[in-house]
């Protein structure tokens, strides 16, 4: 897809997001995540039991760790939950599940389901915990893991800028997953920072092309 | 532990490094290196959040909200940097193009393998990039002191902490001394300071071959 009109209010973004489904948030910390998009996602939607992908489910109080507050995540998969207390808390608890992968296993997974892979073998993991449950396989004397991709319904993404096709630039460590879920999902919503007429953006350095961008919506 | 301990283990693992390496460097004892290289060192630090040619911590009024590490801590970009997704990050980390991986640990056994993200008992939610980078690195170094804070050797015969991965360790410095993994064994290469062999196998928790010939001249 690509962007039919110019950017939308992000509550009307987010109807697309149904009770159960799983959503992908882009952000390492709250660097480069999609901050505009979760509070609206915290006020404006009634979508429940989801299943949040994202390296950390926020810091407590800020980004998705409002949504946990709400008590409207059934289930996490991440590399570091650790980040939120609050998000462990609430593992312990038995309130959210919790699905931890190794952060390049998690990237790759990502970077596979939207790349049509159906999995791959990866050393990082073999004959530890994170093993546990997925077939191994000896390759070149080295055991591996299979992995298979991380997919979700709807990807929330941030980028400092875009053109109105929805091409995405993103600035500096703010790039992080971002790229990668937004290729990941059955739909794609881009928060970026200014819109730019199309053309403007340097076709050499658009990080996403627009085919991958279903919605934008202008950070507040 | 006080500074200066960990300060010295840091400086001896910061000989380990050669001029060019591409370095990444965990948190607590590896991020005091920075500081410890001489101007003609010249290493590229790596961070897994998507930056190669990490610069000094920023000024209070220099910092930049899109520019942080892997420890979520602001940053700087030295002039040649380049910035990428996580997925090309952990390719360059787990394809072999990062030289040298500097971490921390709570255990590593007389086989080189290493424990550092979880301990028993308690949270297992929080692995961040460590499993990739122990694997993926060419060379893994690992610094911490020689015992835990309740005393317990942290160089054991078994780890038995949940496992990072096995047979990972290549170089394993405390403030006692150097161990590098030889033929799948830790051997005792370097005394530090005033440390001696005794002392070194009073907070061992498991038997090694002693090769001190190795001895590098620092």
């Amino acid at each position: 897809m690509s962007i039919a009109s110019g950017p939308i209010e992000p509550a009307e973004a987010l109807s697309a997001i149904r009770s159960g489904d799983t959503v992908m948030v882009g952000g390492f910390g709250l660097v480069g995540a999609p901050l505009t998009l979760i509070d609206a996602l915290v006020d404006s939607s009634e979508a429940d039991e989801l299943t949040i992908v994202s390296n950390n489910i926020g810091e407590p109080g800020r980004g998705l760790g409002k949504l946990l507050r709400q008590g409207r995540i059934k289930r996490g998969v991440s590399s570091y939950f650790t980040s939120n207390p609050e998000a462990v808390a609430a593992v312990n608890a038995g309130e959210i599940e919790a699905t931890l992968v190794p952060q390049g296993t998690f990237a790759e997974a990502i970077r596979a389901a939207g790349a049509g892979i159906a999995g791959f073998f990866t050393p990082v993991g073999a004959g530890t915990l994170l093993a546990e449950g997925k077939e191994e396989r000896v390759i070149g004397g080295v055991p591996h893991v299979l992995e298979e991709p991380i997919r979700a319904d709807v990807a929330l993404v941030y980028a400092a800028r875009s053109d109105e096709l929805g091409n995405l630039w993103y600035r500096r460590t703010a790039r992080n997953f971002n790229p990668l879920m937004a290729t990941a999902a059955r739909v794609t919503i881009a928060e970026v920072g200014e819109i730019v007429p199309t053309g403007e953006l340097d076709p050499e350095s658009i990080h996403t092309p627009h085919l991958y961008v279903d919605q934008l919506v202008l950070s507040r | 532990m006080t500074a200066d301990v960990k300060t010295s283990i840091a400086a001896r693992a910061s000989q380990e490094l050669q001029p060019g390496e591409i370095v990444n460097l965990g948190i607590g004892i590896p991020n005091l290196i920075p500081g410890l290289l001489g101007d003609d060192m010249n290493v590229f630090l790596q961070t897994e959040n998507g930056l190669l040619g990490v610069g000094p911590r920023p000024g209070e009024n220099e910092r930049d909200p899109d520019l942080i590490d892997a420890a979520k801590q602001p940053v700087t970009a030295l002039p040649g940097a380049a910035y990428f997704d996580s997925a090309q990050s952990f390719a360059m980390i787990r394809g072999g193009h990062v030289d040298v991986a500097v971490l921390g640990a709570l255990q590593v056994s007389i086989s080189g393998d290493i424990a550092n993200w979880a301990v028993p008992g308690k949270d297992v939610l929080g692995v961040g990039g460590a499993m990739d980078l122990v694997v993926g690195a060419r060379r893994v170094i690992v610094t911490m002191t020689a015992t835990s804070s309740k005393g317990e050797p942290k160089v054991v015969a078994e780890c038995t902490y949940p496992l990072t991965a096995r047979s990972a360790a290549d170089v394993v410095i405390t403030e006692l001394s150097v161990f590098r993994l030889r033929d799948g064994a830790l051997v005792l290469t370097e005394l530090l300071g005033d440390a001696t062999v005794d002392d070194v196998r009073a907070v061992t928790g498991g038997p090694f071959d002693i090769d001190l010939e190795d001895r590098r001249a620092a």
